[in-house]
């Protein structure tokens, strides 16, 4: 009852969640600018969410800009494009972001080529058939690029049984300092449409609910400026709050429905796109084109230059720290944003698909964050009205202390967390709750892996 | 590729914290509890003074004095324990002896607090314990109440508050008789309304011109105090707010019932130690419930247990009993009201 109360004061919103420094000033106001190609650019196979490309190429084989270099492997998997016209080095085990050394495509960039995309097969998605479409899809090599790299295409082949009726474009961009999908739905409105379009053709759904926050009214008003007559796409601006970004958390503010859990979005008639991959569909589709750039916010206390960068995929980001300025001596660098992104350990770690934002926080600002004595829990239950799915991560966090993994994830829900770290951010006591969430989820998932294999 | 000689900091997610942090909250309490402390002692004078100071000294150095023993770094600066300190002073009688008091507070910090391990892990509030402690113990000083502004309070201590330790104290009623001549009643308004039927003028108790413990008498005073701790996030206004309402209709309807016996709804709000146990004693953070559910419920409770205690039970007060019986139900409160999760499947006739 009193969740209903509250619910009145909040407008079209989920509840709970918390309000950081936007911080997006920095960067909000700056065109999309591109930046220079590096010498030369790192490409894994493996960017997206799903199984590894397979490599079509050979050390000293040339490519041209946009030409496909790996292929799918099976239907949870993408090809790869060449993002600049020049010759194969190797292929060789390279850091990532997210860690381990993966098979990556070593590319080296001849610095004389004009770099013109050349590859053109146009298409009208209006005359094919999903079916086909999907297939289309899936050779752009489009990924989710808000963060997850989870393959569009996928997406657009829903379970037996759900039919999408309603398309979602995320454009919350609810982590703070990133810029990069409100310069999108500012500069690539056409594509943007365009792409809504495809993915609702694709779908066969038959409307579509352009979602953004209340800090962005002038993406608003620029994509209500270039909506068709039909009515079939809405725009709407929700309060601002993270995380709102989140498609769970997307779906209860502009449906007023929740994503069942353990379900996908298409299980309640939705289907959720990132506006920047939205974008990059319309932009590429069309030409039958392949993704091999993408828009990234380079921002942060330690950057001397920041902005809104087209950068080529595959750029390792000492160069692109090298171009703007890196101030300061010692730093961390994050891909994505400051709540959910993670930090790179090494300057030849390369922009992949994923990777909408490069941060970089100087020691100062983390010793100011961080540097506070830690204290034991102390029921303030600041984590329990921050949680968006409703969790209690004070209680987890108690059971996580104590290993009870089990308990964790049976009684108290720990699979529902989608790690968006609210509560480590909101708790006094510095207790690094949605970290140790990540351990035991990992426990659990590794325990589950056993088990089946100890099974079969 | 770059300048060597860089050191990249690897850090995980999220990278940003809000503060503040929980001494900075801790240490807002004390703030908050400070003017009350001083209007304390500007009613019942310098005795008031060695109270709060004996409370807090004794408080701070059992906390300390165990983290030693126990190996481990001393936790006095989190600031809990101070708040712990001034608020077992401020339930006591002005006139309270200080061996007496040093004795609640090493009872309230060591066994309330520290033999669970310390902050955060104790199961009922530590300043309460004290005062159980010494109502159990020192019966006949804790019911010795003094009346308010007797001249000559900042330069006197009243007699009892030296008695030598286990030693009882002596009768206050020589002095009572010079500070006091027109007669004092020696019993608080609640203790007037409970056992001889008088009223108290609702306006006194607002403003606190009454007797009874240290810190209670002024509601109004300690309702600005709780009210900047919820201005500044830092206190859960659930729970003084469902004690507060389940008090006031409780007492509607015993007052609607029987209006002669049971005294109305203001009086009781005002009365005793109702206000600071509301706002500053029940919503000690580690022993309520977690749950927004839970603390609705935890404050009903409550706010019900008072009222009845007071006017069923043998005492003229309850709501310390009350809170202590929440305190030590919260646990399940907490368990049996799991905020229902994004996306669960929907249970019938659950909202």
């Amino acid at each position: 009852m009193f969740d209903f109360l509250s619910s009145l004061f909040k407008g079209d919103s989920f509840s709970h969640g918390i309000h950081p420094d936007e911080n997006k000033h920095f960067t909000a106001h700056l065109p999309i600018r591109r930046l220079p190609f590096a010498p030369e650019l790192v490409l894994p196979l493996s960017q997206h969410f799903g199984a590894p490309s397979e490599s079509l190429v050979h050390p000293g084989q040339e490519v041209v800009r946009g030409e496909p270099i790996a292929k799918a492997n099976g239907f949870m998997s993408v090809p790869l494009h060449a993002p600049a016209t020049g010759r194969i080095k190797r292929t060789e085990l390279m850091p990532t972001a997210k860690g381990p050394r993966t098979p990556s495509i070593i590319l080296e960039v001849y610095p004389g080529d004009s770099q013109e995309v050349r590859y053109d097969a146009p298409r009208d998605y209006l005359t094919m058939e999903p079916k086909a479409i999907v297939q289309g899809v899936q050779d752009t090599g489009l990924v989710g690029l808000g963060g997850a790299a989870f393959p569009t295409h996928v997406k657009l082949s829903p379970p037996k049984g759900h039919q999408v009726h309603t398309v979602l474009i995320n454009g919350c961009e609810c982590e703070p300092f990133l810029t990069t999908d409100h310069r999108v739905m500012l500069e690539y409105t056409a594509d943007l449409i365009l792409g809504t379009q495809i993915l609702m053709k694709a779908l066969g759904a038959n409307r579509a609910i352009i979602g953004t926050e209340e800090n962005k009214l002038d993406a608003v008003a620029a994509i209500q400026a270039k909506l068709p007559a039909d009515g079939s796409i809405k725009v709407r601006a929700v309060p601002t709050k993270y995380p709102q970004g989140a498609e769970k958390m997307l779906a209860k503010a502009l449906m007023d429905v929740e994503i069942p859990s353990g379900n996908f979005p298409s299980s309640v008639g939705l289907g959720v796109f990132n506006v920047a991959s939205t974008a990059e569909l319309g932009a590429l589709f069309p030409h039958s084109r392949g993704v091999i750039e993408r828009v990234v916010t380079v921002t942060g206390p330690g950057i001397e230059k920041p902005g809104n960068y087209m950068v080529p995929i595959g750029t390792p980001v000492g160069f692109i720290l090298k171009q703007l300025g890196f101030a300061g001596q010692a730093n961390c660098l994050i891909m994505g944003g400051p709540m959910m992104g993670g930090s790179v350990s090494s300057l030849e770690v390369p922009m992949t698909k994923g990777s909408g934002g490069l941060l970089v926080l100087t020691e100062r600002i983390l010793e100011q964050q961080h540097d506070q004595p830690n204290y034991p829990c102390i029921s303030c239950a600041q984590c329990v009205d921050a949680c968006p799915m409703h969790l209690n991560p004070s209680q987890l966090g108690k059971l996580a202390h104590k290993h009870r993994y089990d308990d964790m994830a049976g009684n108290f829900h720990l699979m529902d967390c989608f790690e968006c770290g609210c509560c480590s951010y909101v708790c006094p006591s510095g207790i690094p709750l949605v970290q140790y969430f990540r351990i035991a989820k990992s426990s659990l998932r590794e325990q589950a892996a056993r088990e089946r294999a100890a099974a079969s | 590729m770059i300048a060597t000689g860089r050191t990249v900091v690897l850090h995980t997610s999220p990278h940003l914290r809000k503060t503040p942090a929980v001494d900075v909250i801790m240490r807002n309490v004390v703030y908050a509890l400070l003017p009350i402390i001083a209007f304390a002692i500007y009613q019942f004078g310098i005795s008031v003074l060695a109270l709060v100071l004996v409370c807090v000294g004794t408080s701070i150095g059992v906390e300390h004095v165990v983290c030693r023993l126990s190996g481990r770094s001393t936790s006095v600066n989190d600031w809990s324990v101070t708040i712990t300190g001034m608020l077992l002073a401020l339930t006591l009688p002005p006139g309270f002896a200080l061996w007496m008091a040093a004795v609640a507070a090493v009872v309230g910090v060591g066994i309330g607090k520290m033999f669970f391990g310390g902050l955060g892990y104790n199961i009922m509030n530590p300043a309460l314990i004290g005062r159980a402690f010494a109502q159990a113990a020192f019966t006949a000083p804790m019911t010795t109440w003094v009346p308010i502004l007797a001249p000559d309070r900042f330069t006197q201590f009243i007699p009892s508050t030296f008695t030598l330790p286990f030693l009882k104290p002596e009768s206050i009623q020589p002095w009572l008789a010079a500070v006091a001549p027109d007669g004092f009643s020696g019993a608080t308004p609640l203790a007037l309304m409970k056992f001889e039927q008088i009223p108290t003028d609702s306006m006194q108790l607002l403003l606190g011109s009454t007797a009874g413990s240290a810190g209670e008498t002024s509601a109004l005073l300690i309702l600005l105090c709780g009210a900047y701790l919820v201005y500044r996030r830092m206190m859960n206004v659930r729970i003084p707010i469902s004690i507060l309402t389940v008090a006031a209709l409780t007492t509607t309807v015993f007052y609607l019932i029987d209006g002669d016996t049971y005294p109305g709804p203001l009086f009781m709000l005002c009365s005793g130690g109702l206000m600071l146990g509301a706002v500053f004693m029940a919503t000690d953070m580690v022993a309520s419930p977690v749950t927004p559910m839970g603390v609705w419920i935890y404050g009903g409770l409550i706010g019900f247990v008072t009222i009845i205690i007071r006017l069923f039970g043998g005492l003229s007060e309850g709501i310390m009993y009350a809170i202590l019986l929440a305190n030590a139900f919260s646990p399940l409160i907490s368990n049996i009201t799991q905020p229902r999760r994004y996306g669960a499947p929907k249970k019938k006739g659950v909202g």
